[in-house]
């Protein structure tokens, strides 16, 4: 640990923590408190759902895959850009248009049965802690290594931090702090990239020549199957990306940041060019790393590749650009776990205390202390089972994160939009049948069962995929057209309403 | 029970006579011409790169130099992303148009 970084990187950290501070005075109502009051603009949500998107799966583990695995890493990032036209074109709009705090709101703009507000919130909450104890264990792998901490130091340093800004800011310092890593992450990224390029004089031809002789992989760098060898796997991992998004609480809760679904559409186009930019980068940060680090180099630094990028600003710009490079990373889970924390109370707090047990009826203080206590909640249990997890694969709980978002919230959320049929029924079977399937396949996957101990347990696995979804997600979609059709309830009169509010933007009655 | 009663008196809307007005279907009929098309055209360029990539190696041939057309490929995806954002905003703002207008005279004008 040497000076520098030290300053550095408490400079940051104060910066994030004084933004907290004013937001939390102007957090007084529960709107505040979910939603920043409704009122950001369309760049600033733009940018605050580019600051949840890049996680630091993004930042660490699709530069370390591009390091280690050239081409074939590069699939993730494309996976993550084109869901946002799926975001855009399907959901963005008719979802800010209906809902209000959470995606149960939503759905219950067609429903009010209860059952489904509670499957809602559990589909919700089972998505933010996978994510989350993701987030949280590779916190502690990056802390503790640039800093050369404990892991249990480091995962209760972020976990802590992330709870003050939850607590006191709610989504506006979240908003806020969201917004300033975004910005710096991508400062820091085109700073890595410029050098990169400049190494090369410039020249992308001769950066793609000379990469493929630095690794071990010779030509096979370039091409695609060096590491996705079994074709269904690598279409499953591809669908769960491209669908995922568009079911993530977090990034959903983002919508109702901003005061109309014309806001909402405007952010995700900021967003969509920053990520866009970003991901086109991802290149530069993972050739440079192969180049400039070397393979064996970033192998031991961490085995999943997780390092490359701060070694790389390393290697580039000596120990300023690294301690820079590290704080960003902080910034960047720590953005990510506020903004996991917040869907997840708002999934407790709203839907299940407010709604559920309260019927609607809680004051707007009760609300607000419910939520902060399920925050607490929230971040304890997903520190205590971080501080357990810490020798599970990262990589396998963000692709299961996205692949329950994408089999139990994006079915209903398309049949709620833009299916007449549709109904309560259906929207219970829908998410329970890819809620299931996908927790189901996963543990019997080659994610947890392997011959060679690579896995959780030794065994033959009996699901052959890494990512289940090709099988999970029509299992939601059929799930929930079953789960229509065999019941004879509906409401045509209001999904004429949800059709015509979801279309037209008209909030009043 | 004075709360149903008021639900009741504020939900004067006809939902069901607006989502049949002409405006309206007009509106849903040009969002559907618009969105479907894209929807499925941006997902058969998406899964055609896994796919061409799993199934074949007619993509690891040099386009130029040392950069092949699965690389090409990838980055024709970043630019269609772009291109359909673009052309999504556009088309949005004139159905904003449109749902104002019908907010205003389906809606608002039969109070």
């Amino acid at each position: 640990m040497n000076l520098i970084v030290v300053i550095l990187f408490l400079a940051i950290v104060s910066l994030t923590l004084v933004i907290t501070y004013f937001a939390a005075k102007r957090t007084q109502s529960t709107g505040d408190f979910y939603t920043a009051g409704g009122g950001l603009t369309g760049w600033q949500n733009g940018l605050a759902i580019a600051g949840d998107y890049l996680s630091a799966a993004s930042f660490l583990g699709i530069a370390g895959a591009i390091a280690l695995y050239g081409f074939d890493g590069f699939f993730y990032s494309i996976g993550f850009l084109i869901a946002y036209l799926v975001v855009m074109f399907l959901v963005a709009e008719p979802l800010r248009n209906l809902g209000k705090y959470t995606l149960a709101d939503m759905i219950n703009s067609r429903f009010d049965a209860k059952k489904v507000r509670a499957v809602a919130a559990i589909s919700t909450i089972t998505i933010v802690i996978f994510y989350m104890i993701a987030q949280l264990v590779g916190a502690g792998a990056l802390i503790q290594l640039l800093f050369g901490i404990d892991y249990w130091m480091a995962v209760l340093l972020v976990g802590v931090m992330m709870t003050i800004y939850v607590l006191f800011g709610g989504m506006t310092a979240t908003s806020w702090v969201q917004i300033i890593k975004a910005v710096l992450l991508m400062l820091g990224t085109v700073i890595i990239a410029f050098l990169v390029l400049m190494k090369f004089n410039f020249n992308i031809f001769q950066m793609f020549s000379e990469v493929k002789t630095v690794t071990s992989h010779g030509d096979a760098y370039l091409q695609p199957g060096l590491k996705y060898t079994v074709p269904l796997d690598t279409i499953s991992l591809m669908l769960a990306l491209v669908l995922g998004t568009a079911g993530l609480p977090h990034i959903l809760m983002r919508f109702f940041t901003v005061k109309d679904a014309r806001t909402a559409r405007s952010s995700v186009v900021t967003a969509t060019w920053v990520v866009g930019i970003f991901y086109i980068l991802t290149i530069f940060l993972g050739f440079g790393a192969a180049a400039f680090v070397g393979e064996s180099n970033i192998l031991e630094a961490n085995p999943a590749g997780n390092m490359a990028a701060p070694l790389l600003a390393e290697a580039l710009g000596g120990d300023l650009l690294m301690s820079f490079v590290a704080a960003v990373a902080f910034a960047t889970i720590l953005a990510v776990v506020a903004g996991l924390v917040l869907s997840g109370a708002s999934a407790f707090a709203h839907d299940i205390y407010g709604q559920i047990i309260k019927k609607g009826k809680a004051s707007d203080r009760e609300q607000m202390l419910a939520a902060k206590w399920a925050s607490l909640g929230v971040s304890v249990f997903s520190i205590l089972l971080s501080l357990f997890a810490q020798s599970l694969n990262v990589a396998f709980l963000v692709s299961l994160a996205f692949c329950v978002a994408a089999s139990a919230n994006l079915p209903v959320i398309l049949y709620t939009i833009y299916w007449k049929r549709f109904n309560t029924s259906g929207a219970i079977t829908a998410m329970l049948s890819g809620l299931l399937t996908a927790i189901i396949l996963v543990s019997m996957s080659p994610n947890v069962f392997a011959l060679d101990g690579s896995a959780i347990f030794v065994g033959d696995p009996l699901f052959p995929l890494t990512n289940p979804a090709l099988i999970s997600v029509p299992v939601g979609f059929l799930g929930g057209f079953l789960g229509t059709i065999l019941s004879k309830e509906l409401d045509p009169g209001r999904y004429a309403e949800v059709k015509v509010r979801a279309n037209t933007g008209y909030r009043g009655n | 029970m004075p709360v149903k009663v008021e639900s009741d008196y504020k939900k004067n809307t006809d939902f069901k006579k607006v989502e049949n007005s002409r405006k309206f279907k007009e509106l849903i009929n040009q969002r559907k011409k618009f969105i479907i098309p894209l929807t499925i055209f941006f997902l058969v360029f998406y899964f055609a790169l896994p796919i061409m990539t799993s199934y074949s190696t007619i993509l690891n041939q040099s386009a130029i130099g040392d950069i092949s057309w699965a690389w090409l490929f990838a980055f024709a995806q970043f630019v269609m992303t772009w291109v359909l954002c673009i052309v999504y905003v556009k088309r949005s703002a004139k159905f904003d148009k449109q749902a104002d207008e019908i907010i205003e005279e389906e809606i608002e004008g039969e109070r």
